[in-house]
């Protein structure tokens, strides 16, 4: 399994992960947009010399973009571990994972200095924990770019402030298939909060899975950011279960069909998008947690969900697929998956 | 009216083009206008989140066109180039530009002042300049008193605080 979803976390009926991003950048240093070569080098190097004595903390892999392939870095993006726009900067970017993966320092992507705390299920609170500690860690060691009006200073000013990124992942498929979503999204929109696909800024949802987060980082402190978002949070995953037990008191048949039919699906099929499988996946899992399908873990099919992304599935095989042996290949993993899970 | 240049479509742009005062109308369709760069202006803008937010402080300025260009002497950033961009260069960029950045921010998040967090170095200076402050007036009142002894001992001590905040 995917290492930062391994132990039990809250709500995870609802919410797959909570994760935490910080935005950092050094005083001294003209910022990512703006560098040399020379003067990404010399940054990375400060900041894994400061890295260095941090013996606290669990120990961390440090890797650099350029040297990894297409498929291994596309693997770290499908794990949510960094971000598309690291995985793009081949000749700057880098980071440094710690070995359970719920923590990535990531240097140079937009800011110098990017740090995300990842957790399975609802947990803001153990989140800021761990991020905030990373942070006075890295201060103690390099010269951070703080402004006493604006804060931290950040590449963009949509960031500028906390450089806090708080958010969740969260499982609606019923909101979703009532259409009661599109109400929440727009009541979110309006009280400094957004929506997005399960891959960040600009990406699609997909099985029913959205991404909430925050959007202005300035003029609240950290902690009333996290509070606002894990009460609008709470709210969510109540009408989600509500509109759950709607469902199967009103449409069981129904529910009960659309779940075992996309279990027939991916149990049988043999050839399969990452879309459908997505859908499908998405209607197991609803199955899961609703306790209709009672031999299979809920979390083991959040983690096939990451597995049957394009780069993950590759990487398995270890070789570069066409599409139309991705699909195939992608069916054979899910039914081979499915059986073992099923025991 | 049809395009003045291939007399085929209709002409769907008209502008006046005024050049050392001499003054031309032009009636073109779309093709011969992309086709000649008659226009400097790009048909498919692309929608630029960048465009957007930077838009929203030339419309608090009273005249961009006439406003003069600052430079940010530590990066070379101008505020024209961010405004293109959407990116500052340097931590310096925000002192040098910062009452745009003031009205900028405010225009995106809605408030411009931090509350949250703040750096533990940043928090010991802050202790420190305050330390340095009432020393400063104990400083005075001794002197006042003539207590030239007391005067200089304090003298010493403030001195000694502003080095270590690297003021002298």
């Amino acid at each position: 399994m995917v290492k930062w979803l391994e132990g039990i976390g809250n709500d995870e009926d609802v919410v797959v992960s909570t994760r935490l991003r910080l935005a950092r950048n050094m005083a001294n240093y003209r910022f990512p947009y703006f560098m040399t070569k020379d003067e990404s080098e010399a940054l990375t190097e400060e900041i894994l010399n400061g890295m260095k004595d941090n013996v606290y903390d669990i120990p961390y892999k440090f890797y650099r973009i350029r040297d990894l392939s297409d498929i291994e870095k596309n693997v770290f993006v499908e794990k949510h571990l960094i971000s598309p726009n690291l995985a793009k900067k081949a000749d700057s970017g880098s980071f440094l994972i710690r070995n359970d993966e719920r923590a990535t320092i990531m240097i140079n992507e937009e800011d110098h200095i990017r740090i995300q705390v990842l957790l399975p299920g609802l947990d803001f609170e153990e989140g800021w924990k761990i991020s905030s500690k990373i942070d006075d860690f890295l201060e103690g060691k390099v010269e951070y770019a703080y402004h006493e009006q604006f804060g931290y200073l950040t590449s963009c000013p949509t960031n500028v402030g906390t450089g806090l990124r708080a958010s969740v992942m969260v499982h609606l498929p019923c909101l979703s298939m009532t259409g009661h979503i599109n109400t929440i999204i727009e009541g979110i929109t309006k009280i400094g909060l957004t929506v997005r696909g399960i891959y960040g800024e600009g990406t699609k949802a997909s099985g029913y899975l959205f991404q909430i987060s925050n959007q202005t980082t300035i003029g609240e402190s950290e902690k009333e950011i996290i509070k606002k978002l894990n009460r609008v949070v709470l709210q969510i995953i109540s009408r989600e279960r509500s509109t759950r037990a709607y469902m199967l008191d009103k449409r069981n048949h129904q529910i009960e069909d659309m779940i075992f039919r996309s279990l027939g699906i991916l149990k049988y099929g043999r050839i399969i998008s990452s879309q459908e499988a997505m859908n499908h996946l998405s209607n197991v899992k609803l199955g899961c947690d609703l306790g209709m399908i009672d031999n299979i873990d809920s979390k083991d099919i959040v983690n096939l969900m990451i597995k049957i992304q394009p780069a993950s599935l590759q990487k398995t095989l270890n070789k570069e697929l066409t599409y139309e042996e991705r699909d195939v290949y992608r069916a054979k993993l899910i039914r081979e998956n499915i059986r073992s899970l099923e025991g | 009216m049809l395009c003045e240049k291939c007399n085929k479509n209709n002409a769907t742009i008209h502008f006046t083009k005024i050049i050392n005062g001499q003054v031309e109308e032009r009636h073109l369709c779309e093709t011969c206008a992309k086709e000649n760069n008659e226009l400097e202006f790009n048909f498919e803008v692309p929608f630029s989140f960048e465009k957007l937010f930077t838009g929203l402080i030339d419309s608090i300025q009273e005249d961009p066109g006439k406003r003069k260009d600052i430079t940010c002497p530590k990066c070379g950033l101008t505020y024209k180039k961010f405004q293109e961009v959407g990116k500052f260069g340097c931590a310096k960029c925000y002192e040098v530009f910062r009452k745009d950045i003031s009205s900028l921010v405010k225009g995106i998040h809605g408030h411009n002042t931090h509350q949250g967090k703040v750096p533990i170095k940043t928090k010991d200076k802050v202790i420190q300049k305050k330390a340095i402050e009432s020393l400063k007036m104990e400083l005075e009142k001794s002197i006042e008193k003539e207590d030239f002894e007391r005067a200089a001992y304090l003298r010493d001590e403030i001195n000694r605080l502003r080095e270590k905040l690297g003021e002298i």
